[in-house]
């Protein structure tokens, strides 16, 4: 049994490496931000872990020092974290079988560990709930461990990580590339790529997601039958 | 200024959700029933669809048009790209970009 959680969690470690270095830097930043604007480190802490959706957590700093407004936290919560919906569709069938351990991995689905749990390729011989279980943890973990250093230091840091954030852009084109090589064919690829950008470049940067997942959604609806005949979505 | 109790309830929705967003897929359709053939197909084509999505998400706050105009992003994206067409070591090719990009915003824009 013992065997089963060390060997899941060493194959799991070296792809949570990238996340590592971006998440103690985000959560510094995110646990700094919180501490300069005057709350406790009690904060971040229990927010990094409770919410663990990175920039739901910036905006909700917004929220906080805001009026007290539940609806409207809860329309943009909504709002920003829209892009899990996606996440989920896509994981229904990879999360079968998991046992008790889904309800962990269906809450701690951020962004990076829907993408290494997507795209991650599990070693014969490792448990695939298991591995799957550990890449969340860890991420939580590092983001929670950053949330709270920055929160507890926040105003003693000073070294010049200036670009580092850019970690998490790295990681995600690599990311894109691996389904690249894995798929026979690209037009979801570079249907993602396209209509985001359009959208971005018609709505800005702050609301462009949702237009986005519509265009995506509309685009991939319209291309199944070609999609599906031409073999590009077998298993 | 929000009493502790606002902050709870604010803090709780936040909370809610996000949770809503994860779990709502789950809940829609749970893994004893069939899923309907073409959310199953959504599955399939989504994800390449939506890490080109959320490498634009990355990049959405990099202006083109003035200050560097996305150079440093562009170049380190170009050394990712390489470095991982090459070797196909997602380790060495992240920290390859990021490197490149922390000495590009540092001593070169």
């Amino acid at each position: 049994m013992k065997k089963k959680y060390a060997g899941a969690l060493r194959a799991a470690f070296p792809y949570t490496v990238p996340i590592f270095a971006s998440f103690w830097f985000l959560g510094l930043t995110y646990g700094i931000y919180m501490n300069v604007s005057g709350f406790s480190f009690w904060y971040p802490c229990l927010m990094s872990l409770t919410i663990f959706a990175g920039s739901v957590e910036f905006v909700a700093v917004s929220f906080l020092l805001g009026a007290f407004n539940p609806f409207q936290a809860l329309a943009m919560t909504l709002m920003i974290n829209a892009r899990h919906l996606f996440y989920g569709i896509s994981m229904l069938e990879k999360y079968r079988g998991t046992g008790l351990k889904k309800l962990y991995l269906i809450f701690g689905m951020c962004d990076e560990s829907f993408s290494i749990n997507y795209t991650a390729k599990i070693p014969p011989g490792v448990d695939k709930g298991w591995f799957m279980f550990f890449v969340t943890l860890l991420n939580h973990f590092y983001w929670f461990f950053g949330a709270t250093l920055g929160g507890l230091f926040g105003s003693l840091v000073r070294f010049n990580t200036e670009g580092l954030e850019f970690v998490m852009t790295a990681m995600f084109v690599v990311i894109f590339m691996e389904q690249w090589f894995k798929d026979r064919q690209h037009t979801g690829a570079v249907g993602g790529l396209l209509l985001s950008a359009v959208c971005l470049w018609i709505f800005g940067p702050e609301r462009f997601i949702i237009p986005s997942m519509a265009a995506i959604l509309l685009a991939l609806t319209f291309a199944r039958g070609r999609l599906e005949k031409g073999g590009a979505t077998e298993e | 200024m929000m009493t502790l109790t606002e902050q709870m309830i604010t803090i709780a929705v936040v909370v809610l959700g996000t949770m809503l967003t994860r779990f709502l897929p789950f809940l829609v359709f749970p893994a004893g029933k069939p899923t309907p053939d073409y959310i199953k197909y959504l599955g399939r084509v989504l994800p390449a669809a939506v890490f080109g999505m959320l490498v634009v998400y990355c990049l959405k706050n990099v202006s083109f048009l003035t200050g560097s105009h996305g150079l440093p992003e562009l170049i380190a994206i170009a050394v990712v790209v390489t470095l991982h067409s090459w070797k196909r070591q997602m380790l060495l090719s992240i920290a390859g970009g990021t490197v490149c990009y922390m000495l590009l915003v540092q001593m070169v824009f």
